[in-house]
């Protein structure tokens, strides 16, 4: 991990419409605020392709694209970790369900692979069905065992 | 800069130079529809050649998949050339990259077709 200058908490909220454009821009502010972190270059592609996986799934399959349903973005950056969250205002869906992209029988599937490569960039991935009814999920990157 | 698709001939072979970003949206539906059209034209022989793609997201990886099995089916062969690292490791912790017959070398890429 590179020096970070600038060691205060940072913290970014944003209620972004469920657009592909959202998605672009999620990912800007998310790599920006992880590259003032400190994090390296490495780290700052897989965040950003994490967030970037993330927000299609909150677009695309929580709003499918819905005018009058917003995705809730935020980010914070502290000494310890850099956390991402997202909520959509879907209908939620069943975390079982979700096939595994590796085995034999999926590997040519041309979807169904965005929540692996989360997994696999980031520390911790969690999901959780809102009493709203859409989905929230949680990003984290460790930075203090680095 | 989004997906910029640019073909040309080597051969019987048609090659197809893929620069920029291949995510959900404009990027992974010029690539399908590029596929497509070139199968339509019964081009049999087409080396995707990535090395200036600067992004690929999991939409971009599924066109690949879809494309491979798009030219499979029509009895043809789709192969890649020149990987960058972030595409090859995607590739890699996707277990597609044993899928793909991938090549660093054109001219050995255009041969192995023969």
């Amino acid at each position: 991990m590179q020096e970070n200058a600038n060691h205060a908490p940072e913290i970014v909220e944003r209620l972004l419409d469920s657009t592909l454009e959202s998605v672009d821009r999620a990912e800007a502010l998310a790599v920006g605020m992880a590259e003032r972190a400190g994090l390296d270059e490495d780290d700052l592609m897989k965040i950003g392709m994490a967030v970037r996986e993330s927000v299609v799934n909150a677009v695309v399959h929580g709003n499918r694209y819905s005018a009058h349903k917003k995705v809730r973005f935020s980010v914070a950056a502290s000494k310890e970790r850099f956390t991402v969250q997202i909520a959509d205002a879907g209908e939620g869906f069943d975390f079982e369900s979700i096939p595994d992209p590796l085995a034999e029988e999926n590997l040519m599937r041309t979807s169904g692979r965005g929540i692996f490569l989360i997994r696999s960039f980031m520390d911790d991935f969690q999901m959780r069905r809102l009493e709203s009814g859409g989905t929230e999920v949680t990003l984290v990157k460790n930075l203090v065992s680095k | 800069m989004s997906v910029k698709l640019t073909t040309r001939q080597v051969g019987d072979v048609t090659v197809m130079d893929v620069a920029g970003r291949i995510t959900l949206g404009e990027g992974s539906s010029a690539l399908r529809d590029a596929v497509r059209d070139m199968v339509s034209k019964n081009q049999k022989k087409i080396l995707l050649n990535l090395g200036d793609v600067s992004y690929i997201d999991s939409s971009g990886i599924g066109e690949l998949v879809s494309g491979f099995t798009t030219v499979t089916n029509s009895g043809g062969n789709l192969k890649l050339l020149n990987l960058n690292k972030r595409v090859k490791d995607l590739l890699q912790i996707t277990k597609l990259y044993t899928v793909f017959e991938v090549h660093e070398d054109e001219a050995a890429a255009i041969r192995s077709f023969a």
